[in-house]
């Protein structure tokens, strides 16, 4: 089965070291890097999960989440929202915004697999 | 009748007097002697309209011209009669005013004008001072009558030594008695009471000696008519306009005379003593002029021709052998004389030194100097002055007229000049239209035309004027002779007077009345002396009753709160000894009351507030004009409050900016510490995934080769990183050392625009440079500000957008320091960003972007100020435009802090 994840991260080098250990775990993976156009990325992509990064150029990580939850087709879908700031407050400010998981940079490859799989699986189950 | 006697029994009579003046004044200050103010004193006082003219004078004016004589009480007869209409109004509104004099009178109506009250005290010194000089001749004549008994001329020893007695006496008399205090109200009980006695002494004597002349040598009352038939000459013959003339001045004189001011309104202790003088007074006049035209007829027939009538009184009863009558009546011309003198002395000084000599003492003291108590000394030491400067001023006329004019001409004139005053105080009093210009105009025109056309000429012929003028006119004018002006011949030369000086000055008084306008305190005086009736009615009253005390405490408890107010007035109550109920408003209470209030609102306000509602004293203009002060004060106050507000506003601002400024540095450390850690965990995220990667994969060997790339790059972005910020702390905390040596501005910004040509873009900006200009030396860090060039230069690279960039570098020297100037023509910084460019981590736009961490700036303004100067943004230049201000020789680095603080205050 095709399991689609979209990583938006304006990273380079942290785009492509998630990219491959997505792909090396059967996803595809599409990417985006810019904010402002985030939202309509996330609608043409139509992926089973997302993965935001917050800080972005134009539009915070913050700003595109409540966007995709108030817009009725992304309402339900699980995102995963990595930050590198990893203070409390962004993760209380992700939760109110609607991420279904928060993950602070930098992190276990392991810890994104298993993170993605669950948010997998709870979205089709 | 020996001379010495009557002299003795003269200084007896003068002793009485002023044992009576002495006696009535100290029980008026005990407060004893109700009928001291008594409306029979009021109106004997007013008898000093019957001066020496009236008792000699009438007599010879009726030998003369019949009953001519007449006129002169009919005026004032019907004046008194009509209290209501006139003498009412001017009474209240001088006891309402306190008003001291006529001239304050005229001053008080219209704005309190100093020309218009020296106006009338002049005219009035002028009119009274003939006045004065004809009550000493009398005295100094009917002396000498005496001096000589058994002739019927005037032959004296020396009347000009006697008039000199005569005046020193009264001066000594009149400051004794007229200038004992300086009451508030101006009243002398002592001197109002001599003067009650002397009317009596003159009216005895009048009337004893007409009944001796009709009953004791005239044979009855027909005998005595037909001797008057018989007496008659063309003389006596009845000139309708003479008589309404002169009924008109006398009627103007007793309204407008100094004296009679003095005693009807400035003496008066109670308004309702007028309804009794009403017509007691017209009773008086009524009662001593019953007989003068039978002494006048007597006299004609039993004295030798050239006997002259106004000697009748003294000669008539001498001359029948009644030595006592004779001194009866002697006491009673001494009284008449001395009454007016007196009265005159003290109504002429107050205006002398009220409306002359006090403006000119305060005008020479220095401001805020006054109404201390050296003032009331030199205000009593005026009054005596100018009682005897008048007293002086009446002799020397005395002796330069030397006795030629008869006396009641000189009484007309005088009337005439007085009579002046007219049409402004009646303009004052009815006439809220009536204006200071006005007023000043119409007196003034009328003032000139009297003494032009009849005082002067009353010298007679080669006296003041010369016979030629009056003939002729001056310079030939036929139209301007004194006597008939504007040709109009034939009149009485008092008439012709009294009807041009009335006609222009009634004339030109309305006419510039109409003209002009009144200034806002002629409008609030004229306002308060015409409607002063609608003021005080019902106001007045001397019950002090509940009603009154009801008004008190409403103000009250609207300046004090009600329950303080209540408070204080049931106190004032139980202290009274009432259950109960409201206090009397005792003298007291009122006192405590206006203390109690002018805490809040000020003394005059309080004073003036309190004065209203009990009406025991009408508001003053002084009062207002405190009240406006006070008002004044505290308008400065309130602006001075609003000066402390606006200091503090400004204060506030201050601050406010500067908590602004604060908040927004504090916020900048808290995105400080979120900005490292997300500059350290973005590379710390690519090496732990990629080295994660290379561990647990199997990989390609470029795929090893290009991961541990990765992480060896991020590795040295991590690095930077860190050595940045050491730098800054470094920098922060003026531990850096620093190697000073001389080099060319030239050669740093060349090996910066080289450093910087490794940022991405800056192969598409053009670099223009000034090589001449950048070619001067200074004393500094050269690796330190070559790291500032770089991060300007860097900067510029970095972000300026321009679709042809370029990039100037401007440098200007003197001999002291070095300006370089950074400019790109990008977009600049926006403006609400300036102020923290210089802030750590204030970078601009998208992280990562640019790819430092917005350390830049921050290091470049620490390193310029370790230098000695300093980094600031140039905003009025199009574009990011930097200046790096230098010192050419820098001895030691600046150890002075830098950074937020500095921000702080740059704010201002």
């Amino acid at each position: 089965m095709d399991k689609r994840v979209l990583l938006v991260e304006d990273e380079p080098n942290i785009l492509e070291a998630i990219r491959f250990i997505l792909s090396r775990d059967g996803w595809t993976v599409l990417t985006h890097s810019d904010g402002t156009t985030a939202v309509e990325a996330v609608a043409r992509a139509a992926p089973d999960v997302l993965v935001l990064d917050v800080m972005l150029p134009g539009r915070s990580g913050f700003d595109i989440l409540r966007s995709l939850r108030a817009d009725g087709t992304s309402a339900k879908l699980p995102i995963l929202v990595l930050t590198a700031k990893g203070q409390d407050r962004d993760r209380a400010m992700a939760e109110e915004a609607g991420a279904t998981r928060f993950m602070t940079k930098p992190f276990a490859n392991a810890e994104i697999l298993q993170s993605l799989s669950d948010l997998y699986a709870g979205a089709q189950g | 009748m020996p001379f010495n006697l009557l002299l003795a029994i003269a200084l007896v009579y003068v002793a009485a007097l002023f044992l009576i003046a002495f006696l009535a004044d100290r029980r008026a200050q005990r407060g004893q002697g109700r009928w001291l103010s008594s409306p029979l004193v009021y109106t004997l006082s007013l008898s000093v309209y019957c001066t020496a003219w009236t008792f000699y004078g009438a007599v010879g004016y009726a030998a003369r011209s019949g009953l001519e004589y007449l006129t002169i009480y009919l005026g004032p007869t019907l004046v008194f009669a009509g209290w209501w209409l006139i003498l009412r109004k001017l009474v209240r509104v001088g006891r309402t005013q306190r008003i001291t004099s006529i001239a304050d009178l005229i001053s008080s109506r219209y704005g309190k004008s100093t020309l218009l009250g020296v106006m009338v005290t002049l005219l009035a010194v002028l009119g009274t001072t003939p006045y004065i000089a004809l009550q000493l001749q009398s005295v100094a004549l009917s002396l000498g009558v005496f001096a000589l008994p058994g002739t019927t001329g005037w032959v004296a020893a020396d009347p000009t030594a006697t008039g000199l007695w005569v005046a020193a006496g009264l001066a000594a008399f009149t400051i004794l008695f007229g200038t004992r205090n300086l009451d508030a109200n101006e009243r002398h009980p002592g001197v109002v009471m001599a003067i009650a006695v002397e009317a009596v002494v003159k009216l005895v004597a009048l009337i004893a000696l007409g009944i001796f002349v009709v009953w004791g040598i005239g044979g009855g009352l027909s005998q005595t008519l037909a001797r008057i038939d018989a007496a008659a000459h063309p003389g006596w013959e009845l000139a309708g306009g003479r008589w309404a003339g002169l009924t008109f001045t006398s009627a103007a004189a007793i309204l407008c005379l100094p004296r009679m001011f003095q005693v009807m309104v400035v003496e008066n202790a109670d308004e309702a003593h007028l309804a009794i003088a009403g017509w007691a007074f017209p009773l008086y006049l009524m009662l001593i002029s019953l007989f003068v035209l039978p002494i006048a007829a007597m006299g004609l027939e039993r004295l030798p021709d050239g006997a002259n009538p106004d000697l009748f009184v003294l000669t008539l009863p001498l001359a029948e052998g009644q030595g006592a009558l004779a001194t009866l009546a002697f006491l009673g011309g001494f009284s008449s004389a001395t009454s007016m003198v007196i009265v005159a002395a003290i109504a002429l000084s107050t205006m002398v030194s009220n409306h002359i000599v006090m403006p000119l003492y305060l005008a020479r003291r220095p401001a805020g100097a006054t109404m201390s108590g050296d003032v009331r000394a030199a205000v009593l030491r005026a009054r005596r002055l100018s009682i005897a400067g008048v007293l002086l001023l009446g002799y020397l006329y005395y002796r330069m007229s030397g006795g030629s004019e008869a006396l009641a001409s000189i009484g007309l004139i005088s009337f005439v000049g007085v009579a002046q005053v007219l049409p402004a105080l009646m303009g004052g009093l009815f006439w809220r239209g009536a204006t200071r210009t006005g007023a000043a105009a119409g007196l003034g025109i009328g003032f000139a035309v009297w003494v032009y056309a009849l005082f002067l000429p009353s010298f007679g012929p080669e006296g003041l004027i010369s016979a030629g003028v009056l003939a002729d006119g001056p310079a030939g004018l036929h139209w301007l002779r004194p006597q008939a002006l504007f040709g109009i011949v034939g009149l009485d030369p008092v008439i012709h007077a009294l009807v041009w000086s009335m006609l222009l000055n009634v004339g030109v008084f309305c006419v510039v009345s109409l003209a002009s306008f009144p200034s806002p305190l002629e409008r609030l005086q004229g306002a308060q002396m015409v409607n002063v009736f609608e003021r005080t009615l019902g106001a007045r009253g001397w019950s002090h009753g509940s009603a009154e005390a009801e008004d008190l405490l409403t103000m009250a408890q609207r300046i004090l709160g009600p329950s303080e107010a209540r408070a204080l007035f049931a106190e004032e109550a139980r202290s009274q000894g009432k259950a109960d109920g409201l206090p009397d408003t005792t003298p007291e209470f009122l006192g405590r009351l206006e203390r109690e209030l002018s805490g809040s609102v000020g003394a005059a306000t309080a004073h003036a507030m309190v004065a209203q509602i009990t009406g025991s004293a009408a508001v003053q203009v002084e009062d207002l004009l405190r009240v406006a002060d006070e008002a004044q004060q505290i308008m400065e106050y309130s602006s001075r409050l609003e000066a402390q507000s606006d200091e503090l506003r400004r204060t506030a601002k201050a601050l406010r900016e500067s908590n602004a400024k604060l908040t927004a540095i504090s916020a900048q450390k808290d995105a400080f510490l979120s900005q490292i850690s997300h500059e350290l965990r973005t590379p710390m995220t690519s090496i732990r995934a990629f080295s994660e990667i290379l561990r647990d994969h199997g990989l390609t060997v470029g795929e090893r080769e290009r991961y541990a790339g990765i992480v060896h790059d991020e590795a040295i972005r991590l690095t930077r990183l860190l050595d940045d910020l050491l730098d800054l702390s470094v920098l922060e905390n003026a531990q850096v050392s620093l190697n000073l040596a001389e080099v060319r501005l030239v050669d740093l910004i060349d090996r910066a625009v080289d450093a910087a040509s490794a940022v991405p873009g800056a192969t598409r900006v053009e670099v223009r440079r000034d090589r001449d200009a950048e070619a001067v030396s200074l004393v500094t860090d050269a690796d330190r500000l070559t790291q500032v060039f770089i991060n300007l230069i860097g900067n510029a690279y970095k972000y300026c957008d321009a679709a042809s960039p370029v990039l100037s570098v401007e440098v200007v020297a003197d001999a002291e320091t070095i300006r370089a100037d950074v400019i790109d023509n990008g977009p600049g910084i926006p403006p609400g960003a300036r102020d923290i460019v210089f802030e750590k981590f204030s970078r601009l736009g998208e992280p990562g972007a640019a790819g430092g961490a917005g350390l830049g700036l921050a290091i470049c303004r620490e390193i310029a100020h370790r230098l000695g100067g300093r980094i600031a943004y140039l905003p009025e230049r199009e574009g990011g435009a930097f200046r790096v201000m230098l010192p050419r020789g820098l001895t030691r680095p600046n150890d002075d802090a830098a950074g937020g603080g500095r921000a702080v205050s740059g704010a201002r």
